[in-house]
């Protein structure tokens, strides 16, 4: 099963390729991780979308859980979540199809954000089944290049991880002590 | 420690090894970590150094010594080759969960990702087998990177930390606070047991009709072999131990029943398959131990009590499971749960035990059978001693043969097998307990690979007895060849060794060397009447086998017992094979 793992790090350097290390060296899948700030300077935001059956996605958090940088992991697959990708589609634009593509831009709410004389740069954002979809329909154009950024996601509501991960780090300067 | 005057990054990391109750460190120098090694120096009064032959020496010493007294074990090294050469030893701390802080030199800081002589990417080599690690980036931060370390390492799960220094920031001065405390929460590294676990647990007990405690190396990193005890004794459920586990539960107690898993007894193998409940307590359903899952205690419900989350359901499943300080978790516990006799059950066990126990023949006029000398080793120790090993069919037959009633006094390398680890361990040992005997029961093979530390025990006159039962082969793999590839012994043969007996007269301790079973008595008789440091080279049968033997992918029930038994097995898998043949 396909699952959106959202993990909470500390802004270190060296902490994605722990993470991203973590999946390699364990054998697990991922089809996407994206790594961005959040409000919080100290914190960064990882989102993985991993593929595995219940023990797997079990291993992966709990392994993530253990990196000494990870603040918070949560499985947004449970959740109610909104999820995003973007992509940015290169697309054959002849004469003769140039309508055809613009109408489909269009069905899918992308925008077109670079004219050439034989191409179109077509940005989209959207669910990821969302943006296969409008690739297979590109696909009969001739698509020259894509790049896309890997889904982000969040939860619905009020639920907020930051806010959680906030109380936890003031709890750890007390937690945290020496054994002498 | 209060705000102090102005120091440099060396003399910080000095001060907080001193404040970690760090009493010495084992380590070889170099150009990056020259100032860390000069400050050592001039604070040689309040830390004691010593300098090994090799890093990897000095890492494995610092194991031995963690592993003897459960304190956090240091290592120092430079940078480049320095550091490259302890990433065996930190893998093999990762593995077996070894409180160790190891420090390396790196090149300075601006000259870092420019291929620097001795420049080696460190903490991303270090990644995958530390617990967690450190490149320093600022002299301010030092300190309580170096508490941080120390916390990590022996705090939850215990393992290796890695501090990265570069040689600018050990030279720099700054005055910098020294933290009281970690930053890291606890909570990170030790989870709150969640005690409603524990009625289900008391009631899974109460209706088990033939229970097994399965106890590992989790139990000794947490100092609860005593709590173990009480609660396997009040509940009167017998006990086997993991390889790593040996001595968190009294061999000589009427409840124990051997180590299990590939070289387990059978006795142990047959009780965990045949068991209605599976009490696992600091142990992680190793593959050694398991053998083929869909035929690992098919049968039992099954608990599992450790302080890692990531242990429980990684390889099987659990019924129950709880999460913590096992000291706590026992005690809670053995307060739930009653006494039963159990009587059906052990005597299943006992016929078991009659059937095939635990045993070698060892002819009067024959070759040294290995089993015999481990046998003479604890016979003459009185048990009393500190036994480390290198890995292979030696490390086996002591794990066996040898009887532990304490814990760590049994110092081995379990998950990642490390040949070469015993020697220098077993240094680490005899410096922690400077009046026990420390014993390396070695092979051959293995031995070579660290003997360079020989200096170590003639410089510093420990109580180091290296026996090492000779086969001329690197007999386990040699075992796998005999059984599994038609005796073709590719690389396994060691016909040119040193003379052992000289290469300890040439580092200047005493050499000794045995090849009947009177010379094998008489030796060691004379050797443990000393305090001297030691080589004993034991000529042993080459072609003894360690049984019984899972064979890899096995289930815990196709243990092969014997030679004999093997004879058997190989006969009637090759009248299948041809009866298959014919088929087609």
């Amino acid at each position: 099963m396909r699952h959106t793992i959202s993990v909470l790090v500390n802004n270190h350097s060296g902490v994605l390729s722990r993470v991203s290390n973590l999946f390699s060296a364990r054998g697990y899948n991922i089809d996407s991780l994206v790594v961005g700030i959040t409000d919080d300077p100290k914190v960064s935001r990882i989102t993985i979308v991993v593929r595995g059956d219940e023990r797997v996605i079990d291993q992966v958090e709990k392994q993530l859980n253990k990196l000494i940088d990870t603040i918070k992991v949560v499985d947004l697959t449970h959740d109610d979540f909104i999820a995003r990708d973007l992509a940015l589609i290169k697309v054959k634009a002849e004469p003769h199809t140039r309508s055809q593509v613009m109408e489909i831009v269009q069905c899918f709410d992308g925008k077109i954000v670079d004219v050439a004389l034989k191409s179109f740069i077509i940005e989209v954002t959207g669910k990821e089944s969302k943006i296969n979809a409008m690739v297979e329909l590109l696909k009969n154009y001739g698509i020259l290049e894509m790049v896309r950024t890997g889904e982000v996601a969040i939860s619905r509501g009020k639920k907020v991880h930051e806010e959680t991960e906030k109380q936890v780090k003031v709890k750890a300067g007390k937690a945290g002590q020496s054994n002498l | 420690m209060a705000k102090t005057k102005l120091k440099t990054g060396a003399q910080m990391v000095v001060d907080m090894l001193v404040d970690e109750g760090v009493e010495m460190l084992w380590g070889l120098t170099g150009g990056a970590v020259l100032p860390i090694f000069d400050a050592l120096y001039q604070n040689r009064d309040r830390i004691q150094l010593i300098d090994t032959r090799h890093e990897q020496g000095a890492i494995h010493m610092a194991e031995g010594y963690a592993k003897a007294t459960g304190k956090v074990g240091v290592c120092i090294a430079t940078s480049g080759p320095g550091a490259t050469n302890i990433v065996t030893g930190l893998t093999d701390a990762y593995m077996d969960s070894v409180p160790l802080v190891a420090i390396t030199g790196q090149v300075p800081s601006p000259l870092i990702g420019t291929d620097a002589f001795q420049e080696a990417d460190v903490v991303g080599i270090t990644r995958s087998c530390t617990k967690h690690n450190f490149l320093v980036k600022n002299i301010q931060e030092l300190p309580q990177i170096m508490r941080d370390a120390f916390f990590i390492a022996r705090t939850g799960r215990p393992g290796p930390v890695l501090v990265d220094i570069p040689k600018d920031i050990a030279a720099a001065s700054a005055e910098v606070p020294y933290p009281k405390h970690s930053t890291v929460p606890l909570s990170k590294l030790m989870p709150t047991a969640d005690m409603s676990q524990i009625e289900k647990m008391a009631e899974l007990i109460k209706h088990a009709k033939r229970p097994l405690i399965y106890a590992g190396g989790g139990v000794i990193n947490a100092g609860a072999s005593e709590a173990l005890y009480k609660f396997a004794r009040k509940t009167n459920i017998p006990v086997t131990l993991t390889l790593m586990g040996l001595g968190a539960y009294p061999a000589g107690d009427r409840q124990f029943i051997d180590m299990l898993g590939m070289h387990g007894s059978y006795r142990a193998n047959m009780t965990l398959t045949h068991c209605d409940l599976l009490i696992a307590i600091g142990a992680r359903f190793d593959d050694r131990v398991t053998g083929k899952l869909s035929g690992f205690s098919p049968n039992s419900k099954k608990i599992h009590i450790d302080v890692d989350p990531t242990s429980i359901g990684k390889n099987v499943k659990v019924d129950a499971h709880i999460l913590g300080d096992m000291n706590t978790i026992l005690a809670a516990l053995a307060k739930q749960v009653g006494s039963q006799d159990y009587e059906e059950w052990y005597d299943q066990i006992d016929v078991w035990q009659k059937k095939h126990p635990l045993a070698y023949k060892q002819p009067a006029n024959g070759p040294v059978k290995p089993q015999f000398a481990v046998d003479e080793i604890y016979r003459l120790t009185k048990g009393d001693a500190i036994i480390t090993t290198e890995v292979g069919q030696h490390q086996m037959w002591a794990a066996q043969y040898y009887k532990f009633n304490k814990p760590r006094r049994w110092i081995t390398s379990g998950g990642l097998g490390t040949m070469g680890f015993g020697f220098p361990a077993a240094i680490g040992a005899a410096f922690a307990f400077p009046d026990s005997t420390v014993i390396d029961i070695a092979g051959d093979g293995s031995f070579q690979m660290t003997m360079q530390e020989l200096a170590i025990v003639k410089q510093y006159n420990l109580n180091v007895k290296i026996i090492i039962l000779n086969n001329k082969f690197l007999g386990m793999v040699k075992q796998w060849q005999d059984l599994f590839f038609d005796k073709r012994y590719a690389s396994t043969s060691i016909p040119v060794q040193p003379d052992f007996v000289k290469l300890a007269e040439c580092y200047g301790i005493k050499g000794y060397r045995a090849e009947t079973i009177e010379e094998v008595t008489e030796v060691l008789t004379e050797v443990f009447k000393s305090k001297e440091p030691c080589i004993v080279d034991i000529a042993v049968d080459v072609e003894e086998h360690v049984y019984p033997m899972v064979p890899a992918g096995g289930a815990n029930t196709d243990m092969v017992l014997s030679k004999e038994h093997d004879q058997e097995r190989v006969a009637a898998e090759r009248a299948a094979a041809r009866a298959k043949g014919g088929k087609k």
